[in-house]
């Protein structure tokens, strides 16, 4: 089962590549997606069976879940977009597109941290085809900088990865340097190696998930692409990034290292937060915004692995709502940018005459990525500051509430003057309608969140407390 | 020995790549640093090995013939100067090297290494390769020579890794050095796009998005 679901995707990739006609490829999108989400579940349903260099743990299954549900939302949507945009060429994007579900795949089910390392970097490599999707200038810029600045955060991320090899080397393991293996024996690492290989990773991985400071790529990244791109990516390559730390931080547990590794998380997710604010003010460009938004989560989700314990399953829980929250979010203001050939203020005002559904959907993913009851969000970002307030803390807990309010502040400012304001005459209209193909599939992804967010299947919930125990090192 | 004097000679070679100031020597000297290091476990005498003997083999095939090939190529293509252009002198540019390689041989010396390990250079080397491979990349101008910043950075990773080479699986190795040929690759396509795009290679013209 765990070829099956890499190798699908990558053979679907090449199906695409080699498909000539340019209106058959997009459907292969779909299809790959539904049998990928099949072989998933059924996957899931069986024993765990520890492979020698891929296994579906509880924690991958969890987040390879989350993706294959992304996946699966961006897939029904891109044969509508892409019919949009009729005269750019589909063949590298719709292959690259499929191969990120493949690499995703094989990411979240090698139990080596060299393997998780190339998974890592090999993603980085497919999707920077998709950030030049509409080649020009500008994304020619956003592609430069995303090549660059990932190339350079996921070097220092293999000189962590060798660091911590070292670190076993120095206590006589040798290969195969297993997570598992690595977190039974974890007493015998060298505690120097550990550390500072462990703060390299954060250095590595933390720049793929876009944590300030190290996120200078996102905006312009997230900017200068379709909508559906960045809904994949700020979903789902930044939850493999973050899946790849948190490997790295089960070993760290399982060696007493925890508390050091989970203050320098703490005070990171506290900083990213902080960020994403000062620039979520008076930000005049939707996806740019939508781009800090995510810097702003990724820091949660460092925040709620900082605070340990039963924090952890909520910043798990968080990495899925977060994920189905701004599907709706980029794909939504997709749409709108589509409908006004322009994503900045002041040209988009008043999008809930033009394009009353993507204007509902945007309004509804905002109260839900700023934590309105009682979508998915709320309950993780509610129990997280519940838990930070707990007895003996409360400046962490004070200021996640503080930075909270703020974000919701800064993003209502620009939100409520792009969905509400006096209709732009400055932008002339595009004959962009919203149509079922580019509106059902948002409304599935936040009819989704207001699920999770109200019921949680208990399959769903072990998961969530078997992982949060991985990471605690209680086995 | 012999390796050591290899070492040595790669961390000469940082010098020497900060103080050139033509692209293509920079890099020429990046693809003899790329050389050297592919030589060196073999210097180490772990040519016995058939699968250390088969990744220096790849290593100096990818680093000496195939990346200077692209890099060529790409070169070719620009009717720019050939100056590397960089934000910062020279002369600093010296200082900052061996300011590096001083607080590498000082990090080196706060890591407990293992007893009897045979090269102890190869840790400071590696962080100073690294550093290197940084301040390239920062200070200068030209796409291509932050490309070969890039090179040299992951020149200093490998030489980290060096330490561990008998036991590193080949599987995660050769993907280290896949993924290493294809992110130049598309480096170069990038580089390509770049000089039609703006008729040269610097990447102030990349400077527009911002907030």
């Amino acid at each position: 089962m765990a070829w099956y679901l890499i190798l699908l995707p990558l053979l679907a990739a090449l199906l695409a590549f080699l498909t000539p006609s340019p209106a058959w490829r997009p459907r292969i999108l779909p299809a790959t997606a539904v049998l990928h989400l099949g072989g998933l579940l059924a996957a899931l349903r069986g024993p765990l069976r520890p492979g020698a260099w891929l296994a579906l743990d509880p924690m991958g299954g969890w987040v390879l879940l989350v993706i294959s549900v992304l996946f699966l939302l961006c897939a029904w949507y891109t044969p509508a977009y892409l019919a949009l945009r009729p005269n750019r060429d589909n063949r590298i994007f719709i292959t690259c597109f499929l191969s990120f579900l493949g690499l995703a795949s094989l990411l979240a089910q090698a139990t080596h941290p060299g393997l998780v390392w190339v998974a890592m970097e090999t993603l980085t490599l497919s999707t920077a085809p998709l950030i030049y999707f509409n080649k020009n200038q500008r994304s020619l810029e956003a592609a430069w900088k995303y090549l660059m600045i990932g190339s350079v955060g996921i070097a220092f991320a293999l000189l962590g990865t060798l660091f911590i090899a070292y670190a076993a080397h120095m206590g006589g393991l040798r290969e195969p340097l297993r997570f598992d293996r690595l977190c039974l024996e974890a007493a015998r690492l060298s505690r120097p190696w550990l550390r500072v290989g462990f703060i390299l990773s954060l250095v590595g991985y933390g720049t793929k998930m876009g944590i300030a400071p190290l996120h200078t790529w996102k905006p312009d990244a997230y900017g200068e692409t379709p909508g559906v791109v960045g809904a994949l990516l700020a979903g789902g390559m930044t939850s493999c990034a973050f899946l790849a730390l948190l490997r790295v931080q089960t070993v760290m547990a399982a060696a007493g290292e925890g508390p050091f590794a989970r203050g320098l998380m703490v005070v990171l997710g506290l900083v990213s937060m902080a960020w994403a604010f000062v620039f979520l003010v008076r930000q005049g460009d939707l996806k740019r915004m939508l781009a800090y938004s995510s810097v702003e989560h990724m820091g949660i989700l460092l925040f709620g692995i900082g605070l340990g314990g039963p924090a952890a399953a909520f910043a798990l829980y968080h990495l899925a709502a977060n994920a189905l929250v701004k599907c709706v979010l980029f794909l939504s203001v997709g749409n709108i940018h589509r409908s006004y050939d322009s994503r900045q203020l002041p040209y988009v005002t008043g999008a809930i005459r033009r394009t009353p559904v993507s204007a509902w959907l945007l309004l509804l993913a905002f109260l839900a990525i700023t934590g309105t009851p009682p979508f998915a969000p709320f309950v993780s970002e509610f129990n997280l500051a519940l838990l930070a307030l707990g007895p003996g803390r409360t400046w962490p807990g004070l200021l996640f509430l503080i930075l909270l309010a703020g974000v919701f502040l800064a993003m209502s400012d620009t939100l409520v003057k792009v969905v509400f304001g006096a209709p732009s005459r400055e932008r002339a209209r595009t004959p962009y309608r919203d149509t079922f193909g580019t509106t059902a599939p948002l409304i599935a992804a936040l009819a989704l969140a207001l699920v999770m967010g109200l019921w949680l299947p208990s399959p769903l919930a072990s998961m969530l407390r078997s992982s949060a125990a991985l990471l605690e090192a209680r086995p | 020995m012999l390796c050591d004097l290899l070492i040595a000679l790669t961390m000469l070679t940082n010098f020497a790549l900060v103080t050139s100031s033509r692209v293509a020597k920079v890099v020429r000297l990046a693809v003899i640093q790329g050389i050297i290091l592919g030589s060196l476990p073999i210097a180490m005498g772990l040519g016995r090995h058939p699968h250390i003997l088969l990744m220096a083999v790849s290593t100096v095939a990818v680093k000496g013939w195939f990346i200077p090939f692209l890099f060529r190529r790409a070169l070719k293509q620009v009717k720019t100067p050939r100056e590397v252009e960089p934000y910062i002198g020279y002369g600093t540019s010296v200082i900052f090297c061996a300011l590096g390689t001083a607080l590498s041989l000082m990090l080196a010396h706060t890591l407990p290494l293992e007893p009897g390990a045979a090269h102890p250079l190869l840790l400071p080397a590696g962080l100073a390769t690294l550093f290197t491979g940084c301040l390239l990349l920062v200070s200068r101008k030209k796409a291509l020579t932050q490309v070969v910043g890039y090179l040299v950075l992951e020149n200093g990773i490998y030489l980290f890794g060096l330490m561990l080479v008998e036991e590193m699986p080949l599987l995660v190795e050769a993907g280290i050095l896949l993924d290493l040929f294809v992110g130049i690759f598309v480096m170069g396509i990038v580089i390509n796009h770049i000089s039609v795009a703006f008729d040269s290679m610097d990447t102030h013209h990349l400077a527009k998005l911002k907030d």
